[in-house]
């Protein structure tokens, strides 16, 4: 078997696509001008930067001066939730729901506010990694001031029932933020027809480089500035734009939510693949609903390893994955979304996220399927904990 | 996360891994809740630590200081064996990152655990010879 290099682990970080970064280069030596600056040269940064505003606009179904570019996923969450919470709080609305298994940009973001005066609800998730509507909507109060529910899940890749949700924050009058960095390119979005008040996107998830992401603000709602200084971003956002990584961003999310469907089509069999091989091995489990998820995203619990020691043999046979495991977090507990789940601690440790997209071919799908169950198999050979499974006894 | 050379060497090739029948002394330590468990199994012949094999459930540096600290043992007499401690283990994969030193506490625990072991199927009483094994926090 010849080592191949399969990079599966897309939910982390992608490659910057050769279109976006030549679309980017000319603004570093070129087209270097201050889009603040009056003559041509900064004029025309001006416009690019205009340009893929409207693309980003344009791929969410929102309307060009609704988004405001940021430096991350995560200062989008942050900035849209202590913004709405610090708005809504002269309001004397200091409530704010949430999910427990959201992102930690989301999930710290409301235990600050916490610790500032504010109440925080985290609405439970089912086995299947689903938020039920109505448990927001029974969460909802007079002084409700924000509810957030990311639009899928991070590290099992489920779906949430955005719709329905923006729906009954529309009816009890709840500003709706999605965390959206995940979805953005994966499935269909339109904030108008979804009733979505305020999304965040990154960039880096779609191609686009690091350090670049976006926060759509519908019309009407308000928002206090985060960076006090120019007039960069309608006044909210000062500082000189980083033209380069806004005109990488237009591209990439124009491609990214281009052809969603097609590229879908080749994805889903491919994971489902993969996902039906590696649960042939005994003691696995699929984490998350196995249809309302992204089509790239397989999230396994393999029993009697540990996910650090699975993703360094991976490592060797060059296969790029992921996991849940404490250790790969730097605590000794596992991913709070696995928890959240209801996975027992021992089990969360042994879970392996793939990521992929359609660069990882069939061949590659057969190769992924050579490779877990050698390296489980040995992982297992050496482990107590599965010397004690098979012996039927307990490890607990 | 940084790895030294050593320990992604001492993980991928784990030096005496496995179990040994009729083991003098055998040691576990840790619990799967946290995700990591050792298991040290010791061959003993007039003191000296003749053989050491070791199971291991954790991340990569779990196994590297399991597998390093099987090294530091073997033909070592009790005495040794009960002075290593975990820098030394450390210190011999070259370093770890921070938030895995308490790997090699666990090699260390695991050492002293299958020792108090041998002990007590000798009819000696562990204690005053191989000290408190602690186990790690939950």
């Amino acid at each position: 078997m010849e080592k191949r290099f399969i990079y599966a682990d897309n939910s982390a970080t992608t490659a910057v696509s050769e279109e976006v970064l030549n679309a980017m280069l000319p603004y570093f030596t070129k087209a270097y001008g201050n889009p603040s600056s009056i003559y041509k040269l900064g004029r025309d940064a001006q416009k690019d930067i205009e340009n893929a505003r409207e693309k980003v606009a344009r791929a969410i179904g929102a309307e060009p001066r609704e988004i405001f570019f940021t430096s991350c996923g995560s200062e989008s969450d942050n900035w849209a939730i202590k913004g709405i919470a610090e708005n809504m709080a002269k309001k004397g609305k200091k409530h704010i729901i949430t999910s427990v298994f959201e992102h930690h940009a989301v999930l710290h973001t409301c235990e600050y506010l916490e610790k500032h005066g504010y109440e925080v609800t985290y609405i439970p998730v089912s086995e299947d990694g689903l938020v039920n509507p109505e448990d927001v909507k029974n969460a909802i109060r007079d002084d409700t001031a924000l509810v957030t529910i990311m639009y899928a899940n991070n590290e099992i890749g489920t779906i949430q029932p955005i719709e329905e949700i923006a729906q009954i924050c529309k009816e009890k009058k709840v500003i709706f933020h999605t965390d959206a960095v995940q979805a953005v390119g994966h499935v269909e979005i339109d904030v108008k027809k979804q009733g979505i008040d305020m999304l965040s996107l990154s960039g880096h998830k779609i191609h686009a480089q690091k350090g670049i992401g976006a926060l759509y603000v519908r019309k009407g709602i308000a928002l206090p500035n985060l960076i006090h200084g120019g007039g960069q971003e309608r006044n909210k956002r000062a500082g000189t734009e980083n033209v380069p990584a806004i005109v990488g961003l237009g591209v990439a999310i124009e491609n990214a939510v281009k052809d969603i469907q097609r590229k879908n089509e080749i994805i889903t069999p491919r994971r489902n693949r993969l996902i039906d091989g590696i649960l042939k091995l005994p003691y696995t489990r699929l984490n998350g609903d196995r249809d309302k998820r992204l089509a790239g995203n397989l999230n396994i619990s393999i029993e009697g390893i540990e996910g650090e020691s699975l993703l360094l043999m991976l490592d060797m046979y060059g296969i790029c994955a992921s996991s849940g495991s404490a250790c790969t977090s730097g605590s000794l507990d596992p991913s709070h979304v696995l928890l959240a789940i209801g996975l027992k601690h021992e089990i969360a440790h042994g879970s392996l996220r793939l990521s992929i997209e359609e660069d990882v071919t069939d061949d590659d799908v057969d190769y992924i399927l050579d490779v877990i169950p050698k390296v489980v198999e040995r992982l297992r050979s050496m482990s107590p904990v599965w010397e004690k499974m098979m012996k039927g006894e307990s490890y607990e | 996360m940084m790895y030294s050379e050593k320990v992604l060497d001492h993980f991928s090739n784990p030096r005496n891994v496995g179990e040994i029948e009729n083991a003098d002394g055998v040691g576990e330590i840790g619990n799967a809740k946290c995700g990591d468990i050792m298991k040290m199994y010791l061959k003993i012949d007039n003191n000296v630590i003749t053989d050491a094999k070791f199971k291991t459930f954790g991340c990569g540096a779990a196994v590297a200081t399991s597998s390093m600290a099987t090294e530091l043992i073997k033909g070592k007499s009790i005495d040794d064996a009960l002075k290593l401690t975990n820098d030394a283990v450390v210190e011999a994969l070259d370093g770890l990152p921070a938030v895995k030193i308490h790997c090699s506490v666990l090699a260390e625990q695991a050492v002293r655990s299958a020792l108090s072991d041998y002990y007590t199927r000798q009819g000696i009483d562990p204690l005053p010879i191989v000290g408190e094994i602690k186990m790690p926090e939950e």
